[in-house]
């Protein structure tokens, strides 16, 4: 039993990781509870199909299927991730400002939320995915199954106990302070993810360019301690980096700052009517 | 001009892939790996299909050799490792870590 709780936590941290962010970074934007349990609700029947085709997806494109599903998935909660930084630097400082005066939400955030509830279901979904394939053994395999599987299920409770952890962690930090604070987490949360999505990329075959090892720091931190893995997620922490995955993750850390300029630089005569 | 420097590039990008060195399979069976210790050829790239003959998912995973692939009952999947540096690499089925565990060995 603790070892399926074990094996599931690990699975689930890294969503809830996220989940627990995002909550935090829409922190007075109004509908946000809605949009993120959309989310998860939609990553978990996603993890679903995903788990059921698991067979299908990873005999596509000559066994190279799920490194490049993965990789897309990847990629696409990056561009949601700097589309919601581009948005938050055009339209932090309002909403920054109208929770201090009306201390209530602002409506107006429906629109990085969209992005954000896309980042929080392809999370659920990824990580989701192996948990219910994992389950989906116990089950299938019919020894010692009770005790497994509710170890299984307590694994996920304690994923989402973390995820409320990070969450009441962030909601600690000053209100002034926070909307730097989580631009800059998700800023590495994307860097780190793009990063991963290189690896996929290499593992499927499909980018082998610049691949060698530049470190290893295995004997500092291992990547599947649960430090390891929590800064895996957060940071996009890996014990044997390639000289592609540096240049992916500095260049996706340039590229969201470049954005985040280019976002703010109109809003001074627009002021607040955007 | 520039799909054709885009096309130069993705190709030059894309070549080393299509040449494919050694392969190798690793067959799981009552959740353990047979053979537990494969020896390769380091500085090569090397391709391994991992076979599952049991009726339960398994994800073959490795931090080492920074690969995780979840491998359908019954199924079959194939993983790209290398080019590596001479040493060890450890592998694990990580639904089964106690006993779905090998190691990689690059000399």
């Amino acid at each position: 039993m603790l070892g399926a709780l074990i094996i599931v936590f690990r699975e689930v941290l890294e969503a809830g990781l996220i989940v627990g962010i995002v909550l935090a970074a829409t922190q007075g934007v109004g509908g946000r509870g809605r949009w993120i349990a959309i989310g998860i609700g939609g990553g978990l029947a996603g993890a679903a199909i995903v788990a059921a085709f698991a067979g299908v997806i990873s005999e596509a494109f000559q066994g190279s299927g799920q490194e490049l599903f993965n990789a897309a998935v990847l990629a696409i909660a990056v561009v949601m991730l700097m589309w919601h930084n581009a948005w938050m630097a055009r339209h932090g400082r309002e909403i920054a400002a109208e929770m201090r005066n009306i201390g209530t939400a602002v409506s107006e955030g429906a629109r990085p939320l969209t992005a954000l509830a896309v980042v929080v279901g392809l999370a659920v979904l990824r990580e989701g995915s192996e948990v219910v394939l994992f389950l989906y053994g116990i089950v299938a395999s019919g020894t010692s199954m009770g005790s497994v599987f509710i170890g299984g299920l307590l694994g996920i409770a304690c994923g989402a106990a973390f995820s409320a952890l990070t969450y009441f962690g962030l909601l600690a930090i000053p209100q002034r302070y926070i909307f730097a604070v989580t631009t800059w987490l998700i800023a590495l949360l994307a860097a780190g993810m793009a990063a991963q999505a290189v690896q996929f990329l290499n593992n499927g075959g499909v980018l082998t360019a610049f691949d060698n090892t530049m470190w290893d720091t295995s004997w500092l931190l291992s990547e599947g301690s649960i430090p390891g893995r929590l800064l895996h997620t957060l940071i996009g922490y890996t014990e044997r980096p390639t000289g592609m995955q540096l240049v992916v993750y500095v260049g996706t850390l340039l590229a969201m700052y470049l954005l985040m300029r280019l976002a703010r630089a109109p809003e001074r005569p627009r002021a607040a009517t955007v | 001009m520039k799909t054709l420097i885009a096309a130069a590039i993705a190709a030059a990008l894309l070549a080393p892939a299509l040449a494919q060195a050694d392969d190798f399979t690793l067959t799981i069976k009552d959740h353990k790996f047979t053979p537990s210790e494969l020896k390769v050829a380091a500085g090569k790239r090397h391709t391994i299909t991992v076979v599952n003959n049991d009726a339960t998912p398994e994800e073959f995973e490795s931090h080492a050799l920074k690969i995780e692939k979840v491998v359908v009952g019954n199924g079959k999947g194939v993983v790209r490792i290398g080019p590596l540096k001479a040493g060890k690499y450890p592998f694990v089925g990580e639904y089964h870590e106690d006993t779905a565990k090998g190691v990689i060995v690059a000399e």
